[in-house]
């Protein structure tokens, strides 16, 4: 079959290795190479998995010399016990309100700003956009000790509205960019033929773009709430105090002080196994738009 | 570029709106510069200042800062312990992009390669560990690495290696450092694998036929065919695996809990939480921010440069 479909070239390699073809005879290449791409596949969720299945597992059970790998010693303790744990709910409650109020002013700021950007030409546009893509890429570690001195100077330090002014700096840039993408997809003819129709502009946008432009708000907020939730460096820095912690300090700490009586290892996978599934569960929700905001600058503006 | 701009603007609706109101675009930027300028704007112009001044313990109780113009960056950038982070920072930087994507290009072409609900399977996992956040999963290969009832160390014994019972990898920093990559290169091979396969998927199943018509191998069509269709892809990812691996802190912070020797460990990052928030030395951290803030700068010209191309286009 292979030799009638394919003209079999002339060249040396051709000879010795027959052309790949959409032929539906098992090749044994393939074969090998589904079983190397299921091994990776399995190296690379066994971190994943491991945390899982030794949040369900007794400690003692870890503390054994032969672990198992299965999860046959099954238990909720250990969840339980982080779920009442006043730590846990404390840095919860803060992460909640730091990351609510940032998306909160993220999603309004970057939603302005992508506006203008992407619906009127106007002088400094091209300055604004090459500033904000520098920005995005700034690292923490290289602004942290004046941000503290900031905040500390202003009293904010362990403030819930110092730690939210400066991840909404943080995510303002990327969060622009991204939802410039959706509002360069939405065409401006949809609103003037609304406007034709006797629509005011304020009427044309609230009830023709806006709709159109949902999905992309709720992409861009999910990955604005993926990075405030998960933030560690500034706030490791900006809010040392114990009642402050948010929740990736919180599992810091919690470590630490599980390691002075032995680390019982089974309580804090149940506590990273705690903080890590709802990230996971949204990350999975926009993901593919993340790739394509960082590599192929979303849609065409 | 800026022709092009030009000429975008005349074109009719968004030329129409610029005429009749011109101040819009500007009020509606304003809530964002408030923002980048409070909690961006000032860190930045405060160190600039600081990094000039002697600004120690004794500002911190009330001693006006002396200008010192740049003894700052002449004593941090003569002390030979910050070449060695910086050395040390490079280093990282390089070996974990380097791999990073060399794996994550390898996966990206064995994706291609496989049945399709093993590749499915493979995106699956891969989403998986991208989506773990950093602090569970630095929490978690502290666990696999735990040196008494670690898994890694449990393996190594049953394949026979039985001196690895008990072994701390964390004590030594060749070893830390491993440790460090296994966790930097686990998080980040995912982005690249996924972002190169995307790549991949873009090359036209019609220049592949020509290629197999030419009769091209298989070997011969992935490196003379796939790899420069994909060049640039790879170039970008690359580039940004070398500007986010240089700013790696909180990996090795978290790691050096578990008992680390810190100063033999510290990255840039950790260097400048060290000498700023340990030491109170603000003059010297801010100098050390600034460079940190610059080489940044200069590496992401070429990305900027390539988002901006995406703009226009």
């Amino acid at each position: 079959m292979s030799a009638v479909l394919t003209p079999a070239g002339p060249t040396v390699a051709a000879a010795h290795e027959p052309p790949r073809l959409r032929g539906r005879r098992v090749r044994p290449a393939k074969i090998l190479l589904s079983v190397l791409g299921l091994a990776l596949a399995l190296l690379w969720v066994f971190p994943v998995y491991w945390m899982m299945l030794s949040a369900v597992t007794p400690d003692a059970v870890l503390r054994s010399s032969t672990p198992s790998f299965l999860p046959v010693h099954f238990t909720l303790t250990n969840l339980r016990s982080v779920l009442t744990d006043s730590g846990f709910l404390n840095a919860l409650g803060m992460s909640l309100m730091v990351t609510g109020l940032a998306l909160v002013l993220v999603l309004v700021f970057a939603f302005f700003a992508a506006l203008a950007i992407s619906r009127w030409r106007f002088r400094g546009r091209k300055s604004f956009i090459l500033a904000v893509l520098f920005i995005q890429m700034l690292p923490a570690e290289g602004l942290f000790i004046a941000q503290y001195q900031m905040m500390s100077s202003l009293g904010l330090l362990n403030q819930v509205v110092g730690i939210s002014v400066l991840y909404v700096a943080m995510l303002v840039p990327f969060t622009i960019w991204m939802l410039r993408g959706f509002v360069a997809g939405v065409p401006i003819e949809l609103e003037e033929a609304a406007m034709v129709d006797g629509l005011s502009r304020t009427k044309a946008f609230v009830r023709i773009t806006f709709p159109l432009l949902a999905p992309g708000l709720v992409a861009s907020g999910v990955y604005a709430f993926l990075q405030a939730w998960n933030e560690f460096t500034t706030a490791l820095v900006i809010l040392p105090a114990e009642s402050a912690q948010t929740l990736p300090i919180w599992l810091r700490s919690f470590l630490s002080a599980s390691a002075n009586r032995g680390i019982d290892w089974a309580e804090v996978m149940a506590a990273s196994t705690l903080i890590a599934v709802p990230v996971i569960v949204f990350f999975l929700f926009v993901q593919g738009r993340m790739t394509s905001g960082l590599v192929s600058g979303a849609v065409k503006g | 570029m800026t022709t092009t701009t030009g000429e975008t603007a005349t074109s009719d609706g968004i030329a129409i709106r610029r005429r009749r109101k011109p101040a819009t675009p500007y009020l509606l930027l304003i809530p964002a510069l408030a923002a980048l300028l409070v909690g961006l704007g000032y860190p930045v112009y405060w160190q600039v200042v600081t990094s000039l001044q002697e600004y120690g313990l004794m500002q911190q109780f009330g001693a006006p800062p002396r200008f010192v113009g740049f003894d700052n960056f002449a004593r941090i950038f003569t002390d030979s312990q910050v070449w060695w982070v910086v050395a040390r920072s490079i280093a990282f930087c390089l070996v974990n992009a380097g791999l990073t994507v060399g794996i994550g290009l390898g996966l990206a072409v064995l994706m291609r390669a496989v049945h399709g609900w093993v590749r499915i399977v493979m995106q699956v996992t891969l989403l998986l560990a991208w989506a773990t956040p950093l602090v569970a999963a630095v929490t978690v290969f502290r666990w696999l690495f735990d040196y008494r009832t670690g898994v890694v160390n449990w393996l190594l014994v049953q394949l026979g290696w039985e001196s690895m019972a008990g072994h701390n990898y964390l004590e030594t920093p060749l070893q830390f450092f491993m440790v460090a990559s296994f966790i930097v290169i686990w998080m980040s091979v995912p982005f690249v694998a996924m972002s190169i396969y995307a790549g991949l998927t873009q090359v036209s199943e019609e220049v592949l036929e020509a290629a197999r018509l030419d009769g091209a191998g298989p070997t011969q069509i992935l490196w003379l065919i796939i790899m420069p269709l994909v060049r640039p892809v790879i170039a970008i990812v690359l580039l940004l695996q070398i500007i986010w691996d240089l700013r790696v802190f909180a990996q090795i912070r978290l790691l050096q809990d578990a008992g680390a020797p810190v100063s033999e460990t510290n990255l840039l990052g950790n260097f400048i939480y060290q000498l700023g928030v340990g030491q109170q030395n603000f003059g010297g951290a801010a100098a050390v921010s600034i460079f940190v803030l610059l080489l940044t700068v200069v590496l992401s010209a070429p990305y900027v440069r390539y988002l901006m191309k995406e703009d226009v286009a």
